[in-house]
């Protein structure tokens, strides 16, 4: 019977259907998960550094340092779901972060500051989106350009110089407190997680995401069933542009400056992030909650690489492994059907 | 035939995967300078068969002989140096190269590892002057080849290999009723010379106009074998789906009503020129043409996935020139692609996203889906459509191509299209699915719905609608009642022979 015969499946594949659409969710989520325990048992074995590495002083640095990441990652595994890329994060970060110090120090309050920092985020990615959309072009393409003109204006704004500006509320955000305990929290994490919580959601239970996910997978399709393919681009990319104005803030909010040379290469990163949580460049997988993880796994690398006292070059080459190893155990995962 | 010693004999091949046994037990003949049908429906066995034949699977059980002597490839390449030749339903042609290299892919004559190019253009000459094409150009890019051209340079490739068995699978699914009568014609010259012919296809017609011989599997085994040409093609059937079928096509009563769907004068970028159509409500519209007829073109500018250069649609009679996938869907209006792998359905997602994708409201609460009831309605169209899964949330690209287009057509239905646009909804599809879905829009019309109907298969058209349109080089030739149709006079208006004049003079 020709039902039978497409069953040649692997055991993991067999127990994912078994009870649907919510159990294969999950196996997917375990996966990276996984991961994440992984690497931080790795860390766990040194007892030289064990304690400290545990600590709930570190687990919070480990939480600080991946909110910038995780809050782009949001944004992008938008992006990436619906089959797009975005390479101008870095830059857009960088160029937000001047923006804020650029207000403060121009006397605008911290509200201001704030709103108008996520809305310069916003517009680059409605730019980007627009462009992509109105004129069909590859978003690898109009990105990269993006890359070099958001990094220039920011450079030009901070007069190719750090603008530090006056304390503020916005310093609050990414505030650690107390550096022996893990709580409490710095706000801008609880935001992460909370946006992170959103987007979930918006991703996985509402038309908007079912879309997104159509898009990605298949856009000749998308278009046939009546989804309007282009607007949704727009929509997108300004969306994520948002996401990644907000990681512009609390990086600007961690070094209490605005820094244009700031976070060069990050795109990487929070691709990466995107990938090892179970999305496919190519579009059309991808999970808020793998994406999370996926940022929290390179945190604990960083962190754990330098408390091990290793250099940078070394972090670089183990985190480059990683990324490689994530994206292979996924194809495990998932053979590809002819 | 004559009595002589068979050029191919598997004798009880057997082979399973994991759990389930593919074949269990084929045997199967060919004579020197034969057509050989291998009939069956999809899962039957007969990819397996092949891939067996070809060197891709090793039998577990069985014997095989080729040409008298013992044959167990071990691979493919094995197999193709014993004289196993294979032509597959999807062309393996690379689209950059010209018809020469693409003939000679794999094994260009070469010296020293460079290539002589003028023996290369010889063989590749030789090979085309077998099939009667040697006019084709050596030179030109295959991608700018119609398919049915592109098909000839595959079995040119084919013969470069000098091979003792030629494996056809499904060589028709993309040709026209023209195209056909052309590769009927090689397939005739080449049992001429002695090469045997193992034929695959669904459409039995076409089997008993090629083959000599034929072979039904079903469920892995043979059930039934003979001489094509006293051969009865309803029991071929019977025997390939193992039940009693009840007719192919359905035979009710379509109350025939208003004009829902009329087009006027449409015309897109290059294709459809002009066309002026009506479709009223309870009627099926049949489509017929060539390939490149403008046919599907016409089907994609009324729905808006192509531009509309001029000229207009009227759908219940509101008249809108242009309009976008998404207006014509809020209209009432749904179109099943003809390509359902590439454009038809989202092969990564569950069918029950595929199913209810145009509309989610009834499963919808503040914007969020509820997946119960995704899941719920999902199910109601899989019992209804017969279509054979594990659950909705299954992956598309886990069924059959005819599980496949019962989700894509379920799509429409789900959408509660009242005017449905099918574009080729049987093409590639087994028999028994084809069967269901002609009574799925044999019921539709009966209901009241309108349905367009194309389709390069002139049985079915002939066989499925109230009304059968024949368009040549993007006009409308001929619109008549199926009654007044036969095969030659639809072939006759698609290349232009009626229509054409009266539009030209």
């Amino acid at each position: 019977m020709p039902a039978n015969q497409t069953m040649q499946s692997n055991p993991i594949q067999r127990l994912v259907r078994w009870r649907g659409i919510r159990a294969r969710t999950i196996l997917d989520m375990v996966g990276p998960f996984f991961g994440l325990l992984l690497v931080i048992a790795l860390f766990s074995i040194d007892p030289a550094i064990r304690e400290s590495f545990l600590s709930g002083g570190n687990m919070k640095l480990i939480l600080t340092q991946a909110a910038v990441v995780a809050t782009s990652a949001l944004g992008m595994t938008m992006i990436i779901v619906s089959g797009g890329i975005d390479l101008s994060v870095g830059s857009v970060i960088a160029l937000t972060s001047v923006v804020t110090a650029k207000l403060l120090v121009g006397g605008y309050s911290a509200t201001t500051a704030v709103v108008v920092t996520a809305l310069t985020g916003g517009m680059v990615g409605l730019v980007n989106g627009t462009i992509i959309a109105g004129f069909r072009m590859m978003p690898f393409i109009v990105t990269l350009g993006m890359m070099g003109i958001a990094r220039g204006a920011a450079k030009w704004l901070a007069n190719n110089q750090a603008v530090y500006a006056p304390d503020s509320a916005v310093n609050q955000l990414m505030a650690k407190g107390s550096v022996n305990q893990f709580f409490p929290l710095p706000i801008g994490v609880w935001v992460m997680v909370i946006l992170a919580a959103v987007m979930s959601v918006v991703m996985t239970r509402t038309v908007f995401g079912r879309h997104l996910f159509a898009i990605g997978s298949n856009e000749a399709t998308a278009r046939l069933c009546g989804i309007r393919v282009q607007p949704y681009k727009v929509v997108i990319y300004s969306a994520a542009g948002l996401f990644f104005g907000l990681s512009g803030l609390m990086q600007f909010s961690r070094l209490t400056m605005g820094d244009p040379t700031v976070a060069k290469g990050l795109e990487l990163d929070v691709i990466a992030a995107v990938v090892i949580g179970g999305a496919s460049l190519g579009g059309g997988t991808g999970s808020i909650l793998g994406s999370i993880i996926g940022a929290l796994i390179m945190a604990v690398l960083r962190n754990g690489a330098s408390q091990m006292g290793w250099g940078n070059y070394t972090q670089e080459i183990i985190i480059g492994g990683v990324i490689i190893l994530a994206v292979g155990l996924d194809k495990l995962r998932h053979p590809k059907k002819e | 035939m004559t009595g002589q010693l068979p050029r191919l004999r598997m004798v009880d091949v057997k082979k399973r995967f994991g759990a389930t046994e593919a074949l269990r037990g084929v045997s199967f003949e060919v004579a020197a300078g034969t057509v050989h049908a291998l009939i069956g429906e999809n899962g039957a066995g007969k990819s397996t068969l092949m891939k067996i034949l070809s060197g891709v699977h090793r039998p577990d059980h069985g014997t095989m002989e080729l040409a008298g002597g013992p044959f167990s490839p071990s691979n493919p390449l094995d197999a193709r140096r014993a004289g196993i030749a294979m032509i597959y339903q999807e062309l393996n042609l690379a689209p950059h190269l010209s018809v020469e290299e693409n003939i000679l892919l794999g094994q260009e004559p070469s010296a020293f590892g460079w290539i002589r190019s003028r023996r290369r253009g010889e063989i590749a000459r030789a090979a085309l002057a077998e099939i009667g094409h040697e006019d084709m150009p050596l030179e030109r890019p295959v991608n700018r080849l119609t398919i049915a051209e592109q098909q000839l340079v595959e079995v040119a490739r084919a013969l470069t290999q000098r091979p003792k068995v030629l494996v056809m699978d499904e060589p028709t699914s993309s040709l026209t009723q023209v195209d056909m009568e052309n590769l009927f014609r090689v397939i005739q010259d080449l049992r001429k010379k002695g090469v045997s012919i193992v034929y695959i296809s669904h459409f039995l017609e076409e089997c008993k106009r090629a083959a000599d011989r034929y072979t039904v599997l079903r469920d892995g085994e043979t059930v039934d074998s003979g001489e094509m040409a006293s051969a009865d093609l309803n029991s071929i059937i019977h025997r390939m789906v193992g039940r009693e079928m009840e007719e192919i096509y359905p035979r009710g009563e379509h109350q025939i009503g208003e004009p829902v769907l009329e087009l006027r004068q449409l015309a897109g970028e290059t294709k459809p020129r002009s066309v002026d159509m009506t479709l009223r409500r309870g009627e099926i519209l049949g489509v017929a043409g060539l390939v490149g007829a403008g046919r599907t073109e016409t089907l994609r500018v009324c729905f808006g996935l192509d531009r509309l250069c001029s000229g207009k649609v009227v759908v219940l009679s509101r008249e809108s020139s242009a309009a976008s996938p998404a207006r014509r869907l809020a209209q009432g209006m749904g179109l099943l692609s003809e390509n359902r792998k590439e454009e038809g359905l989202l092969l990564n997602r569950s069918i029950a996203d595929n199913l209810t994708l145009t509309r989610f409201q009834p499963m919808c609460r503040w914007g969020v889906i509820r997946e119960k009831a995704q899941r719920q309605a999902a199910q109601v169209w899989m019992h209804q459509l017969d279509v054979r899964a594990e659950s909705p949330a299954q992956s598309m690209r886990e069924l059959s191509g005819g599980n496949q287009q019962k989700v894509a057509l379920g799509r429409l239905l789900h959408h509660e299209a009242d005017i449905l646009l099918l574009d080729e909804p049987t093409r590639g599809i087994d028999v028994g699915s084809k069967a269901q879905i002609y009574h799925l829009m044999g019921r539709l019309a009966t209901q009241g719905k309108a349905i367009v109907f194309v389709s390069s298969y002139l049985p079915e058209l002939l066989g499925v609608c109230d009304t059968i349109a024949v368009m040549c080089r993007g006009k409308l030739a001929d619109v008549r009642p199926v009654g007044e149709w036969t095969e030659h006079a639809i072939i006759k208006a698609a290349v232009g022979q009626v229509g054409a004049e009266k539009a030209n003079h």
